[in-house]
């Protein structure tokens, strides 16, 4: 595996957040280092989704910031970070599910495409050609996610799987340099995880940072290069894969739900 | 379907004056024009980013008074011991400056309404077309308030070969408001399957899926609403100088009323719904005139609103849609025909 | 200053109606997520209904106010019954649009039966203002005030004090955890919409003695109603009771001291200040977004 560079893409900054009198963050403070995949994981209502929720500009911390290539993104809004290059997806299934699968990855493309809404009301050669280079471009995206075959299908008449990568195929549609995935693989079978995890390993070999909340604990395992994992909103163990399985504050996070899981896990690698 | 509809329902409407002599139903058809330019303009915004406006006639009605006032020339006393006197302009220039000053109200009013969504939006909508009123009632110096302006001169188009042309006739004016519903079909159809399009369905259908791909809501939210401003007041326009006379009335919530059963029996979110909306509730008027009286004709148009909603929620057109695709698979399809007709497809 | 006492005394009267109408509506945003477009046809409906039964059928007059405020009752539920039941599931904005067209059949209806002229209810109070200093009060505008007073009074004891109050608060909170307590969300949204519609009808009975009564009475007092539930917060109650009265001062002072032609503008303009000041609404809780 490779850990590409030590870089920070995007940096954790002593962050902390608190709904009312519920702190669900305190003081979270990590990297992700460019072309890693990184997973964040723990038990259920650790802060994870609360902490991807602050990354992607959709919360804002009560304390402390996020810094995305060097940018603090507290006065950002959503879209604005996206256009930064900073992609997420949902935890549920999130598709426009009215519009057909290219259409939607075409949606996706929004941010490039033609110049002007001018342009647009007087339909210029130069425009037309700028459609079809979109039109390639989500095609190139259709295909590299293995849904070409869909592309003219409504995209809320798909299997739930089928959804999740249609949201994969959007996220990467803004052309990111940085990919935050909430829980992609809930709802696959073996086979289509399987199929995700060749494929996010695909995404990150042509240099997109990967940040992964997940519960799958074998594909999280399979697939990270590092771990950070949380629990009642704080880090409590951050390293490879092979150091998280033997971190004892972490089997005892998990201890009487996965804990007994991980380590038959750990049994069947050794 | 739109993509049939529309082309049709132009030929069959640029023919029809040729036998159609009556001035009355020629009237209707030209009154059921400018009221189908405003629900093809509120299909903007309802159809395709989903907000429910039902303030739209606030853009009428500011058209109609912006382009007869310019006509007309007017002085009015300002605070301070100012005095604006506008000389009588031409018709062309109200047009003209009825566009751009509904725009503008378009740009504002979004860049306020649209820090809300749902409930909240359609109150502020409505409360904004009811202030205009209010002025318009009120601020007699400049409007004349309820006694209405009146001797609006017709509109003028400088015509190749016959120089400027005063639009005296029906017919004239009935060829200008089918000139502009064109032309506002076609910006229609140009916006809706462009990159702004697309941005536009993908908020609507999911506001914080299309946030994370860098869809600027608000910007996308507030240039739809200066277009579709823009073009209920080149409606308003057209209006005030076919009838040459206004007053408030123009901003009755009833005009809205009957904007919104346009799209939305119609179709809303579809090309051609506002045509069919338009044509069918602009025309239900000259059809039950002989029947009935016109506050039994409103109670008509109240049940079928409700019937719709309940039985065709999407409305006319897209159950036409649904109804051809039924057939086409019935036999063997050539091509699978696109769910959405407004699709990106290029 | 005397003047100023004199606004004062006269917004206070009006207040209460106001209250009355927005408390209707609020309460069916609240519990039933719906913006009632029929509320000013069922405060139109009110007006009549105290008309038929005091001119028409000669009965007595304070007789013939609860009379209307049945008949409200009546056809709040009739409504909730035949058009909202059936789209539970349907968003906001088909409701609305629902609500509109029925709205339009009731104003339409009421133009029909009645035509257009307006007519006027005699009321038996004197017809000498009562003088209190340099304040004086028309003798059946206190009766209106305190008949709203009344009502509003009713109508928070219901709420917090009744079992259907009890429910009605649950299903508010959340009509999905209503249901599993045991609470019938159908009976619950069909008595909301019956009580909100019975308040409103209240309030055009009251209001109908006091100006005159015509198709289109309800236009403006939707629209106020609506500038006084965005005012407290679509959804609360206290933000209703207040923003009424809030609402009736804003305009006593306006046609007061500004222009009696915008007195019917302060609603709007109300509206739009709250916007720009706090979006959600004074007392409010924040519509989600997305």
């Amino acid at each position: 595996m490779s850990m590409g560079t030590t870089e920070a893409v995007l940096s954790v900054e002593h962050v902390s957040m608190r709904f009312g009198g519920l702190t669900a963050i305190a003081d979270l403070h990590f990297d992700v280092r460019a072309g890693e995949i990184l997973s964040l994981i723990g038990p259920n209502g650790a802060g994870k989704t609360t902490a991807f929720n602050i990354m992607t500009g959709f919360l804002k911390p009560t304390q402390g910031r996020v810094l995305f290539r060097g940018r603090d993104l507290a006065k950002l809004r959503p879209n604005d970070i996206a256009m930064l290059g900073l992609a997420r997806t949902f935890q549920r299934t999130s598709v426009f599910a009215e519009d057909s699968v290219l259409d939607n990855v075409l949606i996706g493309l929004n941010r490039h495409g033609e110049a002007s809404l001018l342009d647009r009301l007087l339909p210029t050669p130069g425009a037309r050609r700028r459609d079809r280079a979109t039109l390639a471009r989500a095609e190139a995206i259709l295909d590299l996610v293995g849904l070409s075959g869909r592309a003219q299908e409504k995209a809320g008449s798909l299997s739930y799987g089928e959804q999740r990568l249609v949201g994969f195929a959007l996220a990467l549609a803004i052309e990111p340099s940085m990919l935050l995935l909430d829980e992609p693989v809930s709802g696959m079978n073996a086979s289509e995880t399987q199929a995700f995890v060749r494929l996010i390993r695909t995404v990150r070999d042509s240099g997109i940072t990967i940040l992964l909340v997940e519960h799958d604990m074998p594909m999280v395992m399979e697939v990270s290069d590092r771990i950070v994992c949380l629990s009642y909103g704080r880090l409590i163990a951050e390293g490879t894969p092979d150091e998280i399985r033997r971190d004892p504050k972490v089997i005892e996070a998990y201890l009487g739900k996965s804990a007994a899981k991980l380590e038959r896990r750990e049994a069947a690698h050794a | 379907m739109s993509r049939v509809i529309a082309p049709l329902l132009l030929v069959v409407l640029a023919l029809l004056p040729l036998w159609l002599k009556d001035p009355y139903l020629l009237n209707a058809l030209i009154i059921t024009g400018i009221f189908t330019l405003c629900a093809m303009s509120l299909n903007l915004l309802l159809g395709f980013t989903g907000q429910l406006s039902l303030g739209h006639v606030a853009f009428f009605g500011i058209g109609a008074y912006v382009s007869a006032l310019t006509a007309l020339g007017f002085d009015v006393e300002l605070p301070f011991g100012l005095v604006l006197v506008v000389e009588p302009g031409s018709p062309l220039l109200g047009f003209v400056l009825a566009v751009l000053v509904t725009a503008l109200c378009g740009y504002l009013i979004g860049r306020l309404a649209f820090r809300v969504r749902g409930a909240y939006f359609v109150i502020v909508t409505i409360s904004f077309a009811e202030v205009v009123r209010l002025v318009a009632l009120n601020w007699v110096d400049l409007t004349q308030g309820p006694l209405a302006l009146t001797s609006i001169p017709n509109m003028v188009l400088p015509l190749p070969g016959l120089g400027e042309t005063v639009l005296r006739t029906k017919m004239q004016n009935y060829y200008l408001v089918l000139g502009m519903a064109v032309v506002g079909y076609l910006v229609v159809a140009q916006l809706v399957t462009s990159r702004f399009g697309r941005a536009m369905r993908g908020l609507q259908q999911n506001e914080s899926l299309a946030l994370s791909l860098g869809i600027n809501a608000t910007r996308t939210l507030t240039v739809a609403a200066t277009l579709s401003a823009a073009m209920a007041g080149a409606a308003g326009s057209l209006y005030a100088h076919y009838l040459r006379i206004i007053d408030p009335d123009v901003f009755l919530f009833s005009y809205t009323v009957t904007m919104v059963i346009m799209v939305v029996a119609g179709g809303k979110g579809t090309l051609a719904g506002p045509l069919v909306g338009g044509l069918i509730f602009g025309l239900l008027p000259v059809a039950l005139r002989p029947v009935m009286a016109p506050e039994a004709q409103w109670i008509v148009y109240g049940g079928v609103l409700i019937a719709i909603l309940f039985l065709m929620p999407q409305g006319i057109v897209p159950a036409l849609d649904a109804l051809t695709r039924r057939l086409r698979r019935a036999r063997p399809a050539k091509s699978a025909p696109g769910a959405v007709e407004a699709g990106a497809n290029p | 200053m005397d003047q100023l006492l004199q606004h004062c005394v006269n917004a206070l009267v009006l207040g209460g109606t106001y209250a009355l109408l927005g408390i209707g509506l609020t309460l069916i945003f609240g519990i039933m997520n719906v913006v009632n477009f029929t509320h000013g046809a069922l405060y139109t409906f009110g007006a009549y209904a105290m008309y038929l039964a005091a001119v028409g059928l000669g009965i007595n007059f304070y007789l013939a106010l609860p009379v209307a405020v049945v008949a409200g009752l009546v056809l709040g539920a009739a409504i909730e019954f035949t058009l909202l039941r059936p789209l539970r599931r349907s968003d906001i904005d088909t409701t609305m649009l629902v609500m509109i067209g029925a709205g339009i059949i009731l104003q339409s209806g009421a133009l029909w039966i009645f035509g257009g002229v307006a007519k006027a209810i005699p009321n038996p109070m004197p017809d000498q203002p009562l003088n209190i200093g340099p304040v004086s009060v028309a003798w059946v505008r206190l009766f209106v005030f305190a008949a709203a007073l009344v009502l509003i009074g009713v109508t928070y004891l219901t709420i917090n004090r009744t079992r259907l109050g009890r429910a009605m608060r649950a299903t508010f909170q959340d009509h999905d955890t209503a249901a599993l307590m045991g609470v019938n969300v159908s009976l619950i949204y069909t008595a909301t919409f019956a009580i909100g519609s019975a308040l409103a009808a209240a309030a055009g009975a009251l209001l109908g003695p006091v100006y005159v009564v015509f198709p289109q009475m309800g236009d403006l007092a939707a629209v106020k109603a609506f500038a006084i539930v965005i005012l407290g917060g679509l959804g609360s109650i206290p933000g209703a009771t207040i923003g009424g009265f809030i609402l009736a001062f804003a305009e006593e002072i306006g046609a007061g001291y500004i222009s009696s032609g915008y007195r019917d503008a302060m609603g709007f303009i109300i509206i739009i200040a709250v916007l720009l000041a706090k979006p959600t609404g004074l007392f409010a809780r924040a519509e989600r977004i997305g």
